[in-house]
């Protein structure tokens, strides 16, 4: 099976029916998309396919094969995405362990929406859990990248 | 702490040059272990073992070696910058490097390189002050002594030597060899604190980018050369072993390479994770449940409700006498408070990978006690503490589950299949195997004279004790059966609040469920049932909650001055149109917490807490934008329990699962969050942990105030607070 990750083509030996998730980090190694709850409950696992927001764990592989995949790693490679900006502006993380998955998240929103209100915010990023508590820095972050634009 | 003479130990500071030029200060610092201070256990003297490394390169880049473990609380940043400022570095210099485990780390606090107490800032603050300041006494002699002036007049800055009468300057980088040569200072002199150039200042964390572009290594992401992972089948019932296996389904799936039975269940090891997941749920197991199979959650409160009539109470506090306080009582009040079992659920389930070799054993993990863990791993394979290296990784949440018992299987493992092994436990695995909260039933009952004052106050608590659990792992001891464990009452036997008369007992049950630290740990439990059970006071009393309160903090004025910065900011008394505020101020770690809840209470029962104002002090501060986060994620951390934390167990099973059942506050239900810091040069009080005991009773107090209901269970329970 062909994978297209972050502009990059792969090939993978994996079953089909694998996660997209465990594809990623076993297989290919990158290992910035984590794994938090195996069910899309928490959004840690959260990848783009072909612009979308997915949660990887609950991708099996085959339905991204062809597709342009992009994970955490490949929204720059030098800190100068607009939300990774805005993320160390803010002191957003702590652990860290979620913040890929609510960075992925807030890129799909800002691309859909460059001027997000609370209420838009709230319903694009609540289905990524923080149990470290960021969520009012992750606000703070999103409407900085947004005002400052690029995304 | 208490002075003890026979505890005291000597400070030693020791520069060496190594390998490409850098110059490296090791420490050896004086060390009381928790042991000593309340058991008054005396350990045997360390060699010399020097910590709290500090590296200065020739390119004058310096590096903290920092032991304690980053689980979010910016340890490898607040440290760092202790340095920075007394080495006169500059900031963009600094950067941090992950410690191993060994003794040589140990944090003064415990005497044991545990992370946890909120105590990183507490334990290494002096030491860390007085090495960067030995090393900058070496480095200024060093260039004094090249230039033939005297030392007293040179100054540091800026990662260099200036001498002003002469306007010649050395940078740190080219002085490290003559600096090696010189006998460290005994006694370097600290800066005056109103010279600090970083601390007291926010600083940016050094770990955000790797936090951020997917490269930084937690223990899960961690991969070695030629590694397998194994999950592990455990018994769903507590306790519960292994009867019979039939694995040959599980060894069919592609990619799975061996089933190895272990005390905890059944592994499978494989390829990668998804073969091993496949492979463990085709494996067929039966079980002997043991005898917590009869254990159910309702048991369980009812043992609490008999313990508490029955039970032996071990007296944790006694000032006055009871029975005489209750005899003026004009109005007595009586209530049962109730606080359940908690997971701790860390965003990163747990996970160790060991490589196991012919005499000597690798480990990488997330560990908040990795010491502890290399002393157990030497242990299991007879090997010498020092042919175990434990590698820490970043910790996907710590909040005190993350001790390392979950590094055992992957040793074993790894011993059995003679290759490096990742152990993976699932959400599941996670929810089900945890050290729980203990939970806390608690007898209360008060009075209040003529004027609303309180003449006695007595608070029998009953839980399970924590140490019994963990603290011959940890510590080397546990209390016994007969001695009070304090973290059952702490909070509760320091209730802060005017009364002559106070007595607080704790009865131990040994339900069999596993409990462990949860963040703020007693407290956690202790400021819910005292700060609301003084609200039903103040409520008896006819008095406002906020001013009641500091009418009997007169010996507490800590307490009052966060209480005091919190209702000041909040607008207490005036809150916005539709929410109800309530208030509470909790003392934890040596620091002091004030927080005003705004919630307001829909028909259905929901409630939502729309604004928090914390007030907190903490003594003097590293890095006031860390403690400003350590506060809002404390908040979130105690308000998701407060609303929804709660396990339970059937049969001898936990019950949760899961996000979908065991459920996390999330961005929509975030309130505002306001922190404010009380100004202090008190010593350091913790932070990580502080902010998590005020939530709970502050927003039962504000559902009181807006329902004239009182939660006295936790968690709130909408269906019980609806009023259509």
């Amino acid at each position: 099976m062909k994978l297209s990750i972050n502009r990059k083509e792969y090939e993978t030996e994996a079953d089909p029916n694998t996660p997209l998730l465990w594809v990623l980090r076993d297989d290919i190694g990158l290992t910035g998309t984590k794994f938090g709850c195996g069910v899309a409950q928490c959004g840690a696992c959260t990848v783009h396919v072909n612009g979308e927001a997915k949660r990887s764990c609950v991708t099996p592989v085959k339905a991204a094969a062809g597709k342009e995949i992009t994970t955490i790693e490949g929204i720059s490679s030098d800190l100068s995405h607009p939300l990774q900006k805005a993320w160390i502006a803010e002191d957003v993380p702590q652990c860290g362990y979620c913040q890929s998955g609510q960075i992925m998240s807030a890129a799909i929103l800002l691309k859909e929406n460059k001027k997000p209100t609370d209420t838009d915010i709230d319903h694009a990023m609540s289905g990524i859990i923080c149990r470290c508590g960021t969520y009012n820095r992750i606000r703070a972050a999103i409407k900085r990248a947004a005002m400052e634009g690029g995304v | 702490m208490t002075e003890n003479p026979k505890l005291a130990r000597r400070w030693f500071l020791k520069a060496t040059l190594v390998a490409g030029g850098t110059l490296v200060f090791g420490v050896h610092l004086p060390i009381v272990s928790r042991a000593e201070e309340r058991f008054g256990i005396e350990p045997p003297l360390a060699d010399f073992h020097p910590n709290a490394f500090i590296k200065i390169a020739p390119s004058g880049k310096v590096t903290v070696v920092v032991g304690q473990a980053e689980m979010g609380q910016g340890v490898l940043t607040s440290l760092p910058m202790i340095v920075a400022d007394e080495l006169e570095v500059e900031w963009s210099n600094v950067s941090y490097e992950q410690g191993p485990a060994g003794k040589e780390f140990a944090n003064p606090a415990f005497g044991a390189q545990i992370t946890g107490g909120s105590a990183s800032v507490k334990g290494f603050f002096e030491p860390l002050r007085k090495s960067a300041a030995a090393a900058r006494e070496m480095l200024v002699s060093a260039a004094a002594a090249q230039w033939g002036v005297p030392a007293e007049e040179c100054r540091a800055r800026n990662s260099e030597v200036f001498h002003p009468t002469s306007r010649r300057t050395a940078k740190y980088g080219t002085l490290l060899d003559a600096a090696s040569k010189l006998v460290p200072p005994a006694e370097p002199k600290l800066k005056d604190p109103k010279d600090f150039r970083y601390i007291g200042k926010s600083v940016k964390r050094l770990d955000t980018p790797e936090k951020v572009n997917g490269s930084g290594i937690f223990g899960m992401d961690v991969k070695v050369p030629g590694m397998l992972t194994a999950t592990i089948l455990r018994s769903p019932v507590i306790g519960g072993k292994v009867a019979a296996v039939d694995d040959s389904a599980a060894k069919a799936v592609k990619g799975v390479r061996n089933v190895v039975g272990l005390d905890s269940g059944v592994a499978v090891v494989a390829d990668n994770y998804w073969a091993a997941k496949k492979g463990r749920d085709a494996l067929r197991v039966t079980w002997n449940d043991g005898p917590m199979k009869s254990v159910s959650s309702g048991g369980l409160y009812q043992a609490s409700v008999d313990a508490a009539k029955n039970g032996k109470g071990i007296e944790a506090k006694k000032v006055g006498d009871i029975t005489a306080g209750r005899s003026k009582a004009a109005k007595t009040i009586e209530a049962i408070y109730w606080a359940p079992y908690l997971a701790h659920a860390t965003m990163e389930p747990m996970n160790a990978t060991a490589d196991v070799r012919a005499d000597s054993c690798e480990v990488w993990s997330g560990i908040q006690a990795q010491m502890v863990v290399q002393s157990q791993v030497a242990k299991e394979l007879g090997i010498p503490v020092e042919k175990v290296k434990v590698n820490n990784t970043l910790l996907g949440g710590g909040f005190g589950r993350r001790l390392g018992d979950y590094v055992m299987d992957a040793v074993r493992l790894s011993k059995s299949v003679g290759k490096p092994v990742k152990v993976v436990w699932t959400r599941e695995d996670d929810m089900h195997g945890d050290f729980y909260r203990p939970s806390s039933y608690n007898v209360m009952s008060a009075g209040i004279d003529g004027s609303g004052k309180p003449v006695f106050w007595q608070h029998r608590i009953v839980s399970p004790s924590i140490m019994a659990t963990l603290g011959p792992g940890l510590f080397g001891f546990a209390p016994p059966p007969d001695r009070l464990d304090d973290s059952a009452t702490e909070g509760a036997h320091t209730l802060p609040y005017d009364t002559e008369n106070l007595f607080v007992d704790w009865v131990r049950i040994d339900p069999g469920v596993p409990v462990g630290f949860w963040r703020s740990v007693g407290s956690s439990h202790t400021a819910f049932s005292t700060e609301c059970f003084l609200d039903e006071l103040a409520a008896a009393a006819k008095k406002d909650p906020l001013e009641f309160r500091l009418s009997l903090l007169t010996k507490h004025p800590r307490h009052a001055g966060a209480l005091k910065l919190a209702a000041e900011k909040a607008g207490w008394g005036k809150p916005a149109a539709g929410t109800f505020q309530g208030i509470a101020v909790h003392e934890s770690f040596d620091s002091f917490v004030a927080e005003v809840a705004e919630v307001s209470v829909g028909a259905d029962g929901q409630v939502r807490v729309h604004r928090v104002v914390c007030a907190v002090d903490c003594g003097q501060v590293v890095n006031p934008d860390t403690v400003k986060a350590q506060m809002e994620g404390a908040i979130v951390f105690g308000l998701t329990a407060a609303l929804y934390g709660e396990i339970t167990i059937k049969d001898g099973r936990v019950q949760q699962n899961n996000f979908y059942d065991y459920k996390m506050l999330r961005m929509n239900e975030m309130p505002k969050v306001e922190v404010y810091i009380v100004p202090s040069a008190e010593k350091h009080g913790g932070v990580g942990e502080p902010g998590t005991p005020p939530i709970a009773p502050a927003v039962v107090n504000a559902i009181f105030a807006a329902t004239g209901k009182r939660v006295r269970q936790l968690p709130i329970r909408p269906e019980e607070l609806k009023t259509a």
